[in-house]
């Protein structure tokens, strides 16, 4: 899931300092499991917001709606009938949903409640990792499922590095040295010899170096 | 400057008892504080921030829970539960400049006990010293 978090709420109420009438709009994709941006965490943020600009001397009405995603066209759409109603949209989505909001509703005044951070997984409850960093060059294949481009801290092709110790990063004892999980996962499989296959040198366009990224399926589109 | 605050107090079934002893008089008998709203709840567990944001967007200069203690709550894992929020609300009370003092959590012994009225004064003690809450006007 693409995970994320708050943005500090002096940061947020800055946003709508001008604002009469504000809509905090939740997503019910990504951000509601992880815990960022969902219904109930936009209930949340409502509530600061009142609260803070009450604080700051100032009246505010916010109103709470939710989409079940904002990453696509159909659901952009329910925003029509909030048309006129608000100041702003405070969109508790992350970055896509933010972009998709003011990429198909030019009147609408639209602001960023998350900052977007990563995708990850979560193996325990209220904790999320890094997983994958959407290079668009899968190497899964061959380094045993485990992702050295989101998880080593120099995103190595050819690891470990000098700073490995132990099987924890030099970066911090909590972070696992991938490349030693990786070593020891193919040898699990009887297949430790890949590490010695050294992997070319790496063509990083597809990583978003070349550009914002698009995919395009003929066999979708009418 | 002197003034009567508004405190919410969030308390579970068990740890309020008190508050149904003597017709549910014997609170006010033993000097429990009368800036003090009492909202019993089956379990402190079940609090959302939401409910504590509220009370506060109500003009609660205050805003406490009680639950039962972390090693012995009716429902387990409640308490520890609700004293979790009760951090988050007040980390986002002082990303908005307000003192994190003005939200509380205690674990108190279940049933009868003087500590439920010690804790209401000393609540009331600290937002008197805090002075009126910034969203109460």
């Amino acid at each position: 899931m693409i995970v994320a978090e708050r943005k500090p709420m002096g940061e947020i109420i800055e946003m709508v300092q001008d604002c009469k009438k504000v809509l905090v709009l939740a997503c019910r994709g990504c951000v509601t499991v992880c815990s960022a941006g969902g219904e109930r965490e936009a209930e949340i943020l409502s509530s600061l917001i009142r609260l803070g600009m009450k604080k700051a001397g100032k009246s505010i009405e916010v109103d709470t709606g939710s989409l079940v995603r904002q990453c696509d066209r159909e659901y952009i759409d329910e925003i029509d009938q909030y048309k006129d109603d608000y100041d702003a949209v405070v969109s508790t989505a992350c970055g896509v949903g933010v972009n998709f909001i003011s990429n198909l509703r030019k009147d609408t005044m639209v602001y960023p409640a998350l900052n977007t951070t990563f995708f990850g997984g979560s193996a325990e409850q209220g904790e999320w990792t890094e997983q994958c960093a959407g290079c668009g060059d899968c190497v899964l294949h061959l380094t045993g499922g485990l992702c050295p481009v989101a998880r080593c801290a120099k995103s190595l092709m050819n690891g470990p590095c000098g700073g490995s110790v132990d099987g924890r990063c030099e970066i911090h004892r909590d972070v696992e040295c991938i490349w030693q999980s990786i070593h020891d996962r193919l040898g699990s499989f009887d297949r430790a010899a890949q590490m010695e296959v050294i992997a070319p040198i790496r063509d990083w366009s597809s990583a978003g170096h070349g550009g914002p990224r698009k995919v395009v399926r003929d066999d979708l589109t009418v | 400057m002197s003034f009567d605050p508004a405190i919410t107090l969030f308390s579970c079934h068990y740890t309020s008892q008190q508050s149904c002893a003597e017709d549910g008089k014997e609170l006010e008998q033993l000097g429990f504080p009368a800036s003090v709203n009492l909202v019993r709840v089956p379990c402190t567990g079940k609090l959302q921030m939401t409910t504590l944001l509220q009370a506060f967007e109500d003009g609660a200069d205050g805003v406490y829970v009680v639950g039962c203690p972390t090693d012995g709550c009716h429902n387990v894992k409640g308490s520890i539960r609700a004293a979790k929020r009760v951090d988050a609300v007040r980390a986002a009370l002082e990303e908005l400049g307000v003192e994190g003092e003005r939200v509380q959590m205690y674990h108190l012994p279940r049933g009868l006990h003087p500590e439920f009225v010690a804790k209401a004064k000393e609540m009331d003690s600290r937002i008197r010293d805090l002075g009126p809450g910034p969203f109460s006007s």
